[in-house]
């Protein structure tokens, strides 16, 4: 039975007809708007590279079914910025150089912004923390904190 | 930033990137290409040639030139590095030329990504290539102005007249858009060796104006703003998506496959020959259910590991498939007889996974009989080899696109996945995209070997060492090759029954110790299951690298205690030189305390601290790493709170991305030794995801990571990548010694093994 699910993405209506309301959100994303991020890391919620914001909230979108986003306003890290409108955070990205493979840069981003949201000057301890969790594998967690200070210290 | 932005947009033009963006991107690495130059030229595109100065470089005719590079970068800017040097010959600022990478339309198989040769070995050729097409312009310069080349000079590739700067000419002009036509002498090889020889001489370095400066990332900002630039957003019209179906204990293959199990499934098609199955379906989402709902019945195997506990005592036991003596100086038996002291250890190291952010991806086309591989390998030259292999089809029917992956840090399942997109698509008559779920690229990578390493040293009255012998004894390095080039190297071919083809292969600790009388070794032993194993063992960053020092800088440290002297100075007894000048600049901008090591005060705190170091080289460069550790005796959790990197690399290219590497290799290598373990039991792996399999978390990365670059412009570059990550393990297992008093001689040094070690 087919399903149809409106979301907004970076600004754009969306509809989608569904097979399965339990497929998660990153399939929608993905495979029917046919957007090249969040990105597929495990499956599981563990590593957050799949991370887009559901009205404001920093989620999971590889765990959370489409049928529960229906109506939802979603942000992807293609909409939080541009090149020419740059949220701080990829501002300070760019400056700071932090990706190596960049696999996993759609959880750090969206969840830092969150943060910064809800906390504009958080300290080391409060920057680890709201960021525990994901996955680097590259190991760029230092040139990370670097950029969430940078960005904090731009707002 | 404005800068980069700029940058990004030069650089998204000039690839034609944004162009391919949206819903359909086939091609969206298609740059300045070849062809391109051949079509201004209004000439047919050349076939590479190694022999052929065109198959390196092109000027353009805005003056900008595009560098072909047959290796890859996995984040680390070597590409950046490969434009300075070529800028810096042909005297253009680096954000004038472009870099291909790992384009087997476009490049030469300069080896991939490897052994952090990028820069040291190719770097070279495309050095040659610019200097050879630098002499060209300049002569070409004079002949149009008239003028002498030595009355000419060269700057932001305009050519004029050195005494009437108004008489000038550009690169441009001179040849842009054109092809060069100039052989160059190649020395017969392709991969990490291939080199071409330049007539005209390289500039001195001296004179570097580019090298050694810090140009930025060209694929930081398009990561950032999330334009495509990675594997997995390959989209081909018609594709499926593919889950490969791994069986759910090593060695087992599917006696019965029930199709009906799947029927509800819009479109699925099941493809099982040999021990092989996946399960394909035009959506990704059904794909991934289909793999979950099929039912296999499977056979069931006699149990292929060793029980966990065992493991190590079972490499001590298993037969020696190949001795290699690396080292034999002096003679060791003769002083051990009559040393004034003997010290012995013991050092084990486990099996550890790539655990890239994502299993790998891979996309094949085939049309007619031309083949198409978009891939994230390391290596994809040797990926094209492997799908031609696969497919029964001459290579060059082949054309393998690089992009980006989800992390490279090695031989990762990066190239299973090539093979086997190839091998669906032929089967199911579509393009097929093969990405794993997140078991995949942890229980099923090729993994870092497991060893055992025993040390044995003597030493004078002097508490000098006079005499050491240090053994290996582990899995090869090399059950699988470096590169998937060949069926027999990946699971797919395994599984379809080609015979692997392992390669015996380990090694010894890298250093210049003065010590007159060794004897290094190394002994590997059988795989543990032949075919289709989830522990076969490959190169994973710096192979062999960390456990090996591991144990040899741990070991280094036990001597420096039984010769009850500070383990700086211990180790400057029996270095000079670099090595020395190295061991002193991370003592010193870590603020190293003169001591014997050993717990201050009474050692009982609950929380107790701790300094170490490790000296290691590789391959002619020099990494000194101090750490200072925070140990919780109660819990036994391990916090690696500083660090102070030393580095001598030669000539350094880019210091800033130096910097960055040196950041990455540490971090990644605080994971590995005090986290990183793949666990198995008798019959599975079962480190399945990152709960089963964890890595470092931000809460415990370092606080501060200080690093001191020593740079050496008079010395060719001798790699950066990963030699910072092989001294990691034995600075952090140097300083919990040195913070609780207890040696740990066994890696990872995880909280629950580590618990009660410091009652």
């Amino acid at each position: 039975m087919t399903t149809q699910v409106h979301i907004v993405v970076d600004g754009k209506p969306h509809k989608i007809s569904v097979d399965d309301p339990n497929m998660p959100l990153l399939y929608a994303l993905r495979d029917e708007l046919k957007m090249d991020n969040p990105h597929f890391g495990c499956g599981l919620a563990q590593c957050g590279a799949c991370t887009v914001h559901v009205n404001g909230q920093a989620i999971r979108s590889c765990v959370t079914p489409i049928g529960a986003v229906n109506e939802a306003k979603i942000t992807t890290l293609a909409g939080l910025g541009t090149p020419e409108h740059p949220h701080p955070l990829q501002a300070a990205y760019v400056e700071e150089q932090v990706p190596q493979c960049g696999y996993c840069i759609n959880g750090w981003i969206m969840t830092a912004a969150a943060l910064l949201k809800d906390n504009p000057h958080p300290t080391d301890a409060e920057i680890r923390k709201g960021l525990s969790g994901l996955k680097c594998r590259c190991g760029t967690h230092m040139a990370i904190i670097r950029a969430v200070k940078r960005a904090a210290a731009m707002a | 930033m404005t800068t980069q932005l700029q940058n990004l947009r030069f650089d998204l033009t000039r690839r034609g990137i944004l162009k391919g963006a949206g819903a359909l991107v086939i091609s969206f690495t298609a740059p300045v290409t070849i062809a391109e130059a051949a079509t201004a030229a209004g000439t047919a595109p050349k076939p590479l040639d190694p022999t052929q100065l065109d198959s390196y470089l092109a000027v353009h005719r805005d003056g900008t030139v595009t560098a072909f590079f047959g290796k890859i970068d996995g984040g680390q800017g070597t590409d950046v590095g490969i434009a300075q040097i070529v800028a810096e010959e042909l005297d253009l600022p680096a954000d004038k030329v472009a870099v291909v990478m790992g384009d087997t339309v476009l490049t030469i198989n300069q080896g991939g990504a490897s052994g952090s040769f990028g820069i040291t070995w190719g770097g070279k050729p495309m050095r040659n290539a610019a200097c050879e097409a630098r002499q060209f312009l300049l002569n070409r310069a004079a002949e149009k102005l008239k003028t002498p080349v030595e009355k000419l000079t060269v700057a932001n590739g305009i050519v004029s007249v050195t005494d009437a700067p108004g008489k000038k000419i550009t690169y441009g002009q001179l040849v842009g858009g054109k092809f060069f036509n100039i052989p160059m002498k190649w020395n017969g090889k392709i991969g990490n060796d291939l080199d071409v020889a330049t007539t005209a001489t390289p500039k001195k370095p001296a004179d570097y104006k580019v090298v050694g400066t810090s140009p930025k990332r060209r694929d930081v900002a398009r990561k950032v703003f999330a334009q495509p630039t990675y594997v997995t957003d390959i989209r081909v019209p018609g594709m499926m998506h593919a889950r490969i179906i791994r069986p759910p204990v090593a060695g087992a293959v599917p006696t019965a496959i029930d199709q009906a199990s799947v029927k509800d499934i819009k479109g699925v098609r099941v493809v099982q020959k040999e021990g092989f199955v996946a399960v394909l379906a035009d959506k990704e989402w059904d794909a991934i259910r289909a793999a979950q709902n099929l039912k296999i019945n499977w056979s069931q195997p006699d149990a292929a590991f060793p029980e966990p506990a065992q493991i190590y005592d079972y490499i001590r036991k298993a037969p020696v498939r190949k001795r290699t003596v690396e080292k034999n100086t002096g003679s060791v038996e003769d002083v051990f007889k009559n040393a004034a002291k003997v010290v012995t250890a013991d050092y084990e190291w486990p099996f550890q996974s790539h655990a890239s952010m994502a299993s790998g991806c891979a996309v094949v086309q085939i049309k007619g009989d031309s083949v198409t591989l978009w891939t994230g390998t390391q290596k994809p030259h040797y990926a094209r080899d492997g799908v031609a292999a696969i497919l029964n089809v001459p290579v060059e029917k082949v054309d393998a696109h690089w992009l980006t992956g989800p992390g490279s840090y090695g031989r990762n399942d990066a190239g299973d996945t090539a093979l086997e997109a190839a091998f669906l698509a032929k089967e199911v008559g579509r393009p097929v995209r093969v990405q794993g779920m997140r078991a995949e690229g942890i229980a099923w990578d090729p993994k870092g070997p497991a060893s055992v390493h025993t040390a044995r040293a003597a030493l004078d009255e002097n508490g000098k060492i006079v005499a050491w012998q240090f053994e290996s004894k582990g899995f090869s390095r090399l059950e699988i090759d470096s590169n998937e080039s060949d069926p027999a190297n990946s699971i797919l071919g395994q599984q379809l029954g080609v015979a692997p083809k392992p390669t015996e292969a380990f090694g010894t600790p890298d250093e210049s110790y003065d010590i007159p009388n060794r004897l290094f070794a190394w002994e590997t032993i059988p795989p543990l299951l032949q075919r289709a194993s989830p522990l076969r063992t490959s190169h994973l960053r710096d192979p062999i690298g960390p456990q090996v020092h591991f144990a040899s800088e741990s070991f280094i440290d036990e001597l420096a205690l039984a010769a009850q002297t500070d383990a700086v100075e211990f180790r400057l007894k029996h270095l000079k030189g670099r090595d020395a000048e190295a061991v002193k600049a991370a003592a010193d901008k870590f603020g190293w305390d003169t001591r014997v090591s050993g717990p201050r005060g009474d050692g009982k705190a609950d929380i107790v601290t701790g300094r170490g170091i490790a000296y290691t080289k590789r391959l002619n460069t020099i990494v000194v790493v101090v750490a200072e550790v925070e140990v919780d005796r109660r819990s036994g959790k391990v916090r690696a709170k500083r660090f102070a990197v030393a580095q001598d690399c030669g000539c350094i290219v880019n210091p800033d991305l130096v910097r960055m590497t040196i950041e990455g290799n540490i971090v990644q290598a605080t994971s590995r030794a005090i986290l990183e373990e793949v666990k198995f039991d008798r019959q599975k792996v079962t480190s399945v995801d990152w709960e089963s399999y964890p890595i470092l978390d931000i809460t415990d990365a370092p606080e501060k990571i200080d690093i001191v670059l020593l740079n050496h412009p008079e010395i060719p570059p001798t790699g950066a990548g990963e030699p910072s990550s092989r001294g990691v393990a034995a600075a952090i297992g140097n300083a919990i010694f040195d913070a609780t008093g207890v040696r740990i001689r066994r890696a990872p040094f995880k909280p629950e093994r580590l618990k009660g070690s410091f009652a």
